[in-house]
């Protein structure tokens, strides 16, 4: 009954595209399979740990005892980084956005992009072989002279590789994200909002804190916890710089260790139960950077739907 | 009217042409501001200041510039307070603290920047480029520094594995990347699966690069046995990084193309997908390659995934499929952690930052190189 | 090389809402119709109909029958491409692809649907197709420079170019002259008139002089208000539309007393 003169041919070329969307298709499927497999591969791996004998676990008091100080350590150098680098992401945002002449702020931004471009691996190698042997003086100033504050209690290190060193090269590496986020919020602040505030004879700080700053309240702090999970992330500054050992409290001396570390430096001889501990380790890392990056996105996503109201 | 404003008649107001010659007297809006010359005045005086207080213990450029700063910041922002009132010298002071800031954050860049150059432009020559580290013992290193003879061993193999690494984990990761931002932008819209997809992919965005690597490890480990240590292992590793930022440029540079380039094939009897392939695509290739190759450069330099995935090697391997293998990345590791030499860790020391500069040059020609691209095949315009 | 086109009982949906209700026109082979009325009324809307163009729109469907020359355009088992390749489409904004040379923008329908065809009989479609549209004497020595660099209106003729090297039985126009300045218009407009000779034109206009200058019958619609479907008024001829209309509401549009 083809008597449509329409429906001739009609399937010719039609295979191209079922083939088409179906790959699209298959593609976006794949990438939802693989981080549902991360999560089951490093689990099964992982699964020892928590079945074997609690004395066989590093440390010899089962796997909450052995992940706890390095969990601790990981947060710590994350908090030291940020505490740095969120202060100054956001002037060097605010220089590049609303200070440095209009022709310079594109090139500006471009270089702090490129300290985001540098690989981490050379960020510890500096780190190692010129920040911790430059930062020993301060250390020792440190400890001389607020040494009775539990952070800084000497002796402090005689090679630097401490703690607050990692923390200061985590910060440099966190920095060009806190940066890049935060300008381009800043940039999208209404121009009305500022000239609202010119016009009252504002100066150009107070124009910042009454219009710019609590339009990218929201935006400044999912930068601040995408940074967040970059540092508590992040290895290889950790692993070169920190000098490891126990969880203490003074940050400039040897000592603690993170996650991520900890897997770099004792992986490569691993085997067995100790490899299953690592890799339970890297799912708490997992868990622990998933939470912080989702809480950053719902802060993003909710900020979305009110900025299309200015 | 202020006295310092000269009198006009009502004629003179008309004379625009001609100004009269302004006297050298103050404007009044210019009343109760510092003059231009405060804030080098006030640098100049700092300066000299700050190397008066460097001096007192032991001095140095980094002290200098320090105490110069803090006095330049504190004596700004009181003399500020002082002439102009409070509000003005908060500004200054935050002025003051913005510019530091963003000086401070310069600090490490050209550090980093310096000190590779520094120190990896004597280790680069061509028996570094074009040899492995095979056969190079702490013996041969002991041997070189004793007779002063030139650094022997080199990065050839680790060179070899980060290209073919690379370009394995580039192979992998832009079909799949690209195809999922086609599935986002042209078929998915913003049905369910297509949300879901977008959310995972931010999910994978803040993977930590270990624990990618980690993954990696634990597939091969079931497919292959514990001990599947080679550079595919690490291709993998690194593609779960690089295809969400893939996706992401595509997708964004996929949205920019108009709709009405699609509806204009479309209505000329094209097939979707060839739609897709000679018009939309072809359109927004320049910000697709760009973004890949921003893609790659980020994992180029990546350590940690390697590290757990593709083992150490000293001797150059071209099989991916097999036996473990060095990346640039691994290589400054190694020699800067476990020196080839523990009594003589001058060389490795040397090796690793002429690695270093290899590796920042590579990373720096592909960011460039996307910057050109992104040039270059920018749909042409005009005649 | 046309065909007519016959709507029955056509209802225009996006998703849930009805967005022009139950039109029922008869389009005669090689001659202009006009599609006339206020913003809004769904008369674009129901011109996308007309080559399953509609349907790209998520959630894009409609209900009744389009039949050209007899066979339904919605039949289950008609490939829109294949409709599509016989009602080319000319859009509001000139839209050359930015990636082609004006040659290729040309070719594009033969080529982007990977058909083989011969240099000479490329070269021969490209100069006929652009004598057609009266672009070929202006672009003739740059065929291979981008078609982004043409004046609008020559972007506009390029366009034409292109929908008519597919060979199409109709061509639908949707507002093709209004980003253009009065000169190009009217070199629009001059085109349609001798494309009418070959193919069976439908365009949608705002301008009611260009309707009355360029078609022989017009259509007007209208729409209730804001959240009603649009509606067919009035179909008759150019002059009858424009001098004699039957209907309250089209004499009020056509003489300007229509808010």
């Amino acid at each position: 009954m083809t008597t449509n003169a329409l429906r001739r041919n009609g399937s010719k070329g039609q295979a191209g595209d079922k083939v088409f969307s179906g790959a699209a298709l298959g593609a976006g499927i794949l990438i939802l399979a693989t981080l549902l497999a991360v999560a089951i591969f490093l689990f099964i791996q992982a699964l020892p740990t928590f079945t074997a004998d609690p004395t066989l676990i590093t440390g010899g008091e089962g796997f909450a005892s052995y992940i706890f100080p390095i969990v601790i350590g990981t947060v710590i150098a994350a908090a030291i980084a940020l505490l740095i680098a969120t202060p100054v992401g956001i002037a060097v945002a605010l220089f590049i956005s609303h200070y440095a002449p209009r022709r310079l702020a594109a090139g500006l931004g471009y270089v702090i992009d490129l300290l985001a471009a540098i690989p981490s691996v050379i960020y510890g190698a500096w780190g190692y072989l010129v920040l911790a042997p430059a930062l020993v003086p301060t250390f020792q100033w440190l400890a001389a002279n607020l040494g009775f504050i539990p952070i800084f209690a000497g002796p402090a290190s005689q090679t630097g590789k401490t703690i607050l060193t990692a923390g200061i090269v985590l910060a440099v590496m966190v920095l060009p994200i806190i940066t890049s986020l935060s300008r381009e919020i800043f940039l999208q602040t209404p121009k009305l909002h500022e000239e609202a505030a010119l016009a009252l004879g504002a100066t150009r700080w107070e124009m910042i804190t009454m219009s710019v700053l609590p339009f990218a309240r929201p935006g400044i702090v999912s930068a601040v916890m995408l940074g967040l999970g970059r540092a508590l992330g992040e290895t290889m500054a950790v692993a070169l710089v920190l000098s490891t050992g126990g969880l203490i409290p003074s940050l400039i001396k040897s000592g603690n260790q993170t996650i991520a570390a900890e897997i770099a430096l004792n992986f490569p001889e691993a085997f067995g139960l100790r490899l299953a501990e690592l890799i339970a380790a890297g799912l708490v890392l997992f868990v622990i950077t998933l939470v912080v990056n989702l809480i950053a996105r719902a802060i993003i996503a909710r900020h979305k739907e009110f900025s299309g109201a200015n | 009217m202020s006295a310092t404003t000269t009198r006009k008649t009502p004629n003179d107001s008309r004379n625009v042409q001609n100004p009269p010659p302004v006297a050298r007297k103050r404007n009044s809006l210019a009343k109760g501001h510092l003059p231009r010359w405060a804030v080098p005045g006030i640098a100049a005086a700092a300066l000299i200041l700050g190397a008066a207080a460097s001096t007192l213990g032991g001095f140095s450029v980094a002290t200098l510039a320090i105490y110069t700063a803090i006095i330049f910041v504190i004596a700004s922002t009181v003399i500020t307070t002082l002439v102009e009132g409070p509000r003005h010298g908060k500004n200054t002071l935050a002025t003051n603290l913005v510019y530091a800031a963003f000086l401070l954050a310069l600090i490490p860049l050209a550090s980093v920047l310096f000190t590779v150059l520094q120190k990896g432009m004597p280790g680069i020559n061509t028996h570094f480029l074009f040899h492995s580290m095979n056969g190079i013992t702490g013996a041969v290193d002991n041997a070189s520094v004793e007779n002063g003879a030139p650094v022997l061993g080199g990065a050839y193999h680790a060179v070899i594995g980060t290209l073919l690494i690379t370009l394995w984990s580039t192979v992998i990761s832009v079909p799949v990347g690209m195809l999922t931002a086609i599935y986002l932008v042209e078929y998915g819209k913003n049905g369910p699966l297509a949300r879901a997809i977008t959310f995972f992919v931010d999910v994978m965005t803040g993977i930590p690069s270990i624990v990618a690597g980690l993954f990696a490890t634990a597939l091969f480990a079931v497919l292959l046995g514990p001990t599947a240590r080679m550079g595919i292992v690490a291709a993998v590793a690194l593609s779960v990084l690089m295809i969400p930022t893939v996706v992401r440029s595509t997708e964004e540079m996929l949205k920019i193309v108009p709709n009405e380039l699609r509806e204009a094939a479309y209505a000329l009897g094209v097939r979707k997908w060839r739609t897709i392939a000679k018009v939309v695509i072809p359109t927004a290739i320049s910000g697709i390659a760009s973004g890949v190759t921003l893609a790659i450069a980020r994992v180029i330099g990546e350590t940690a995934p390697i590290l757990v995935t593709a083992g150490l090697a000293n001797n150059i391997n071209v099989n991916v499929f097999g036996n473990w293998m060095a990346t640039l990345p691994t290589f400054i590791y190694y020699q800067i952690l476990t020196p080839t030499s523990p009594t003589n860790v001058d060389p490795s020391i040397q090796r690793a930052w002429a690695a270093a500069l290899l590796l920042i040059v590579m990373v720096m020609v592909l960011n460039l190189g996307a910057r050109l691209v992104a040039g270059l095949f920018a749909p042409k315009k005009g005649r | 090389m046309s065909k007519r086109i016959d709507v029955k009982d056509l209802n225009v949906y996006y998703s849930k809402f009805l967005a022009v209700e139950d039109v029922n026109i008869e389009i005669e082979a090689k001659s202009v119709t006009a599609f006339i009325g206020p913003s809004g009324c769904g008369k674009s809307t129901f011109l996308r109909t007309l080559n399953r163009m509609h349907e790209v729109i998520p959630g894009g469907r409609v209900e009744g029958e389009v039949l050209l020359d007899g066979d339904n355009l919605y039949e289950p088992g008609v490939d829109p491409v294949t409709v599509r390749s016989q009602i080319g489409m000319v859009f509001q904004r000139p839209n050359p692809f930015p990636t082609m040379s004006i040659k290729d923008n040309v070719l594009a329908g033969v080529k982007l649907n990977g058909k083989k065809i011969s240099r000479s009989d490329a070269d021969s479609l490209v100069e006929k197709s652009l004598r057609g549209a009266n672009l070929w004497n202006e672009v003739k020595d740059r065929l291979d420079k981008p078609g982004s660099g043409l004046s609008g209106g020559q972007q506009q003729r390029l366009c034409i170019a292109r929908t008519i090297a597919v060979k199409p039985q109709v061509i639908l126009m949707d507002e093709p002259c209004s980003a253009l300045d009065p000169i190009s218009t009217l070199a629009i407009e001059d085109l349609i008139n001798e494309l009418k000779s070959e193919f069976t034109v439908v365009i949608v206009t705002h301008n009611m002089q260009q309707a009355a200058r360029v078609s022989d019958k017009t259509a007007f619609f209208n729409i209730a208000g804001t959240g009603k479907p649009g509606k067919l008024i009035e179909y008759a001829d150019t002059a009858t539309i424009f001098s004699n209309p039957s209907v309250k509401a089209t004499e009020d549009y056509v003489s300007g007393r229509f808010g």
